[in-house]
Formats: structure tokens, sequence, C-alpha cells
């Protein structure tokens, strides 16, 4: 589903964030990168979103070439993954139930059905209820989780996450490990991204360990 | 969502975002600035008008001297039936010599010549005042037959056109200039939207917006703001004719004429407003289109 083949990041300036990787995730496998900060972990997922293109190598997500795709082609390979964002990225002048409906507005869903797929997604995260509700309303927890509505209501069959349990206390931090399991019970890829040892323990998960941007045997 | 409800949704939030106090100020800034060369093209238009009714430019047609009355009558007949002849006025060579006679004041050498020395003529009245197709026409009406010489007498329309032009070029080089300078306040306003809808932008970036989705609303807040731009740069043109007129009507009552000024026909209205809205979905496109080389990023 997703393989990395002598791949390498430089970023301009220099600085080297990825070196010679190679690896694959196959199709419904759970994988978990970890490392040290400035590891690379964040530069890898972005690799495999086209967010961000190799210096060196070739990413392949679904027989895809990423590494070389067209910049018109990249919203398309996008809307078949389900980005979970370290920061959110909710916009706070809509309600939660805006933020969930804005792919399938982008991908031009029609309306009714789009609203059921929004309730669905909402349902799953256990945020029905607060759907009229805004973003900054919200404790933090459920800010991720309507991030994570907002990545699994395009029925996406590969779901990035990068440090989806941040700085979430323990309990919250569970109800989305939970969250995660169910995804891959039901045959996504997930790759997460994380030094939380919480996170990591609780997953069925391969895990990947980067350090300086090199992959730990 | 089909396409046309998206489009529809897309331009009634543009509509909504279009009365905001700062894109309607740049609105009233398009406008006036556009209202430059607008005014300055109707004025021209105008000038243009007066003076094809005034400048007549007359062609004249000597006659060889062994035309007889049947040739001249011949010849009327054949002037009757070309285009762009509006009309011909035959001039006998007697009545010629009367009236150069008088005018010059010269009756005692004239009562000396033994013949009249002038040959019968025409005067054409063209139908258009244009100098390639009065040249034309000259040329043409020397080909017939008995026509000594086909002169035209248009120095001073020929003349007036070649400032009219040479206006009507500056017009459109200023307008050209100003264009660009309307580009770049779009731009800016659009900027400034662009700026406050970042995040947006950048999340819909990242989970699969096309570079078309991203621009659509842009591209129609642009196309408004040109369009109401242009709506007020016709009313300051119109409004200000207006007050003209009766100033030049009062003018013109003095030398014994009527003069008005006309509006803008609806096909110069069109390409005002037209033009006006292109040149805001440009500046838009560009302001997009430099957005969009940025992105955002995962974390
Ligand atoms: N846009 C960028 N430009 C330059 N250098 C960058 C950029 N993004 C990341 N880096 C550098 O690349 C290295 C890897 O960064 P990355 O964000 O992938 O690390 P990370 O493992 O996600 O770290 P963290 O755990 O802190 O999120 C770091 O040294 C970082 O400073
Ligand atoms: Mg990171």
């Amino acid at each position: 589903m997703i393989s990395f083949d002598g791949v390498s990041k430089s970023y301009r300036g220099g600085h080297q964030a990825l070196r010679d990787l190679s690896f694959e995730i196959a199709k419904g496998e759970m994988a978990v990168i970890t490392g040290h900060t400035g590891a690379g972990k964040s530069t890898l997922l972005n690799l495999i979103a086209a967010i961000e293109r190799p210096t060196s190598g070739s990413v392949v997500v679904n027989g895809q070439n990423v590494s070389k795709l067209r910049r018109s082609a990249i919203p398309y390979l996008r809307r078949n993954l389900g980005l979970i964002f370290q920061d959110h990225k909710l916009l706070y002048d809509r309600t939660v139930f805006d933020n969930v409906a804005l792919p399938l507005q982008i991908s031009g869903f029609p309306h009714a059905e789009a609203a059921k797929r929004v309730r669905a997604a909402l349902d799953k995260v256990g945020l029905l209820e607060r759907e009229k509700a805004r973003p900054v309303t919200l404790s933090g927890g459920e800010q991720q989780r309507v991030c994570i509505a907002r990545a699994i209501v395009n029925r996406p069959a590969i779901l990035l996450a990068d440090e989806p349990t941040g700085n979430l206390d323990p309990d919250y931090a569970n109800g989305i490990i939970e969250m995660f399991r169910a995804f891959h019970q039901v045959g996504v890829t997930v790759v997460i991204a994380t030094h939380d040892e919480h996170l990591i323990n609780r997953l069925p998960a391969r895990v990947l360990t980067l350090q300086q941007g090199e992959m730990r045997p | 969502m089909n396409l046309v409800s998206i489009h529809w949704h897309t331009f009634l939030q543009a509509l909504g975002r279009l009365f905001r106090p700062t894109n309607l100020l740049t609105a009233l800034v398009i406008g006036v600035t556009l209202s430059l060369p607008a005014g300055l093209y109707a004025v021209i238009d105008n000038l243009r008008q007066f003076a094809g009714v005034e400048s007549e430019s007359q062609i004249t047609l000597f006659l060889q001297g062994s035309a007889s009355q049947a040739d001249a009558a011949e010849l009327a007949q054949r002037l009757r039936q070309t285009k762009g002849v509006e009309k011909a006025e035959f001039v006998p060579k007697d009545a010629a010599l009367k009236e150069l006679v008088k005018s010059a004041g010269i009756e005692d050498l004239a009562a000396t010549l033994e013949r009249n020395p002038l040959p019968d003529a025409f005067i054409v009245h063209p139908r258009s005042d244009d100098p390639a197709e009065l040249e034309a026409l000259r040329a043409e009406l020397q080909q017939l037959p008995k026509v000594d010489a086909a002169q035209l007498d248009s120095a001073w329309a020929k003349r007036f056109y070649a400032l009219l032009q040479v206006g009507r070029h500056g017009v459109l080089i200023l307008a050209a200039l100003l264009a660009v300078a309307l580009l770049a306040i779009v731009g800016n306003t659009i900027r400034l939207q662009i700026l406050t809808l970042r995040d947006e932008i950048e999340v819909s970036t990242l989970i699969g917006a096309t570079d078309a989705f991203i621009r659509r609303p842009f591209l129609y807040a642009g196309a408004l703001q040109g369009l109401l731009g242009g709506l007020v740069a016709w009313l300051v043109v119109a409004a200000s004719l207006l007050l003209l007129n009766s100033a030049v009507a009062d003018l013109a009552s003095q030398y014994g004429t009527e003069v008005r000024l006309h509006l803008p026909g609806p096909a110069d209205a069109l390409a005002l407003l037209g033009g006006a809205a292109l040149l805001g979905w440009i500046g838009a496109y560009i302001a997009v289109g430099r957005h969009l080389r940025h992105p955002g990023r995962l974390g």
C-alpha cells in the first residue's frame, strides 16, 4: 500500500531530515513511526501525502509514484487519504458540522448524502450532539476528535495521523486509541507518527523507529 | 451538489462579501479610475460625431472640355447610382464663372475673355467621412467617362480626423496603463481576502481541494468588484455628460446651432462593464495564483 525506496529528504538550507529510507507498509496494516523530536516523523508523513517531495528515491502509495505526481493530480491523491494534524487545523469560524463536511464539499458530494456521512462520522467519534458547536468551545481532546471525524468522513483507505494524542491526558488518549483500533479492524491502513509510549504500547502496530532521519533496525 | 449549484452558491457568497465597506471602497476606486478613460472616450466620440456634421468633405469633379449637356446628364445619372455618394450638384461652367468673377471682383478681366476657360463640374457629397473611404471614392470617380479630374476638398477634415485618431490612441494608452493599476488594486483587495481566509485555504488544499476550487470564490469576488467598479465609472461619465450638457447647449445656442452631448451607447456601456469585470477576474486570478505556491504542512 505504501512503499519507500531509497528515500532521502533534504530541506532547503541543507538540513537532511531523512536518509536513504526503504520500507513497506501493507494494505490494512497499522504502523507507528516513532523517534526523538526532529527525527523526521512528520517529514515521512508529509512525503506520503505529497505535501513534501523527496530529494531522491521514490514514494509509492496505492500503486502511484507520489514523488513524481503532477501538481494537478495531488488533490485526488489526498482525497483517498485521511489526514489528522497535530495542531488540528480546524476552521474556527465554522461549526463542527461544517468542519467535518469540508472534505465532502471539496469533492462535490450531494448535499443530503453529505449530511448523512457527516453525522455518521461524528457519531463514530462521539460528538453527534455537538455538531452545531464552534470548535473553540470544545476541549483539546474533543477538537482532536473533530479532526479525526473530518479525516474519516471520506472513508479513506489510508489514515495518516501526526501526534494524535499530542498533549491529551490518558483518558482522552485511550478513547482515541480505541478509535484507531476500530479503523484498523475494518481494514483501513493506519500510519501514526508519535513519541507517546502510552499510545505505542496499546496499539497492535508494527513500530518503525527513526533516528536522525535513519531507520533503526 | 452539482456544478451549477456549487457555482451559484459561490456566486451568492461572493456577492454577500462584496457589500463590505473595504470592497465597496475598492469598487469606488476602480470606478473613478475607469471613468477617466471612459469619459475621454465619450468626449472624443461626441467630437467625432459633431465634426462629422459640420465638416462634411466634398469631392469636386471637373469635366473634360469636350463634355456635352448629354454627357453631363448621363454622368449625373451614374453618380446617383454610385454607392458612397450621398448627393451630387451640377455646377455649369457659366455659373462657375459668374460666381468666380463676382467673388474675385474681376468683371473687367472677364469681359476680355473670348470664351469661358472653366470646365463644367459636379460637387459630390460623400456618405462617409472616413479619409480612406473618401480617397477610394475619389479614385473611383476619377475613372468615370468625361471626368478630367476628381479633387478631394478635405484637408481640414483629414487633419481633424488625424487629431481625433491621436486622441483615441491616447485614450487607449491611458486605458492600458490604468488597467495595470486596476489589476494591482483588485489584486490587493483579493490578497486581503485571501489573508483572512488563509486557514481555510491551507486546510482545504491539504485535504484535497483543487486549485480551481480554491480560486473560484476569489474569481467571483474579483469579477463582481470589477463589475461594480465599471458601473460606478459609467455613472460618473453619464452624470458628467448630463451636467455638461446644459452648458454646452447654452454655448451652442449663442452660435445659433443646437448641440447635445450623447451618452455612451449600449455597446460601449457593455464593453466598459465587461472589460472591468474581466480586469477584476484577472487581478484575482493573479493574486490567488501567487498564494497557491505556498501551501501548508502536516506537522
Ligand atoms: N520546512 C522545513 N524546513 C527546514 N527544515 C525543516 C522543515 N521541516 C522540518 N525540518 C527539519 O527536519 C527535521 C525533521 O523534522 P520533522 O518535523 O520531520 O521531525 P519530527 O520527527 O516530526 O519532530 P517532532 O517530534 O518534533 O514533531 C528537523 O530537524 C526539522 O528542523
Ligand atoms: Mg512532527
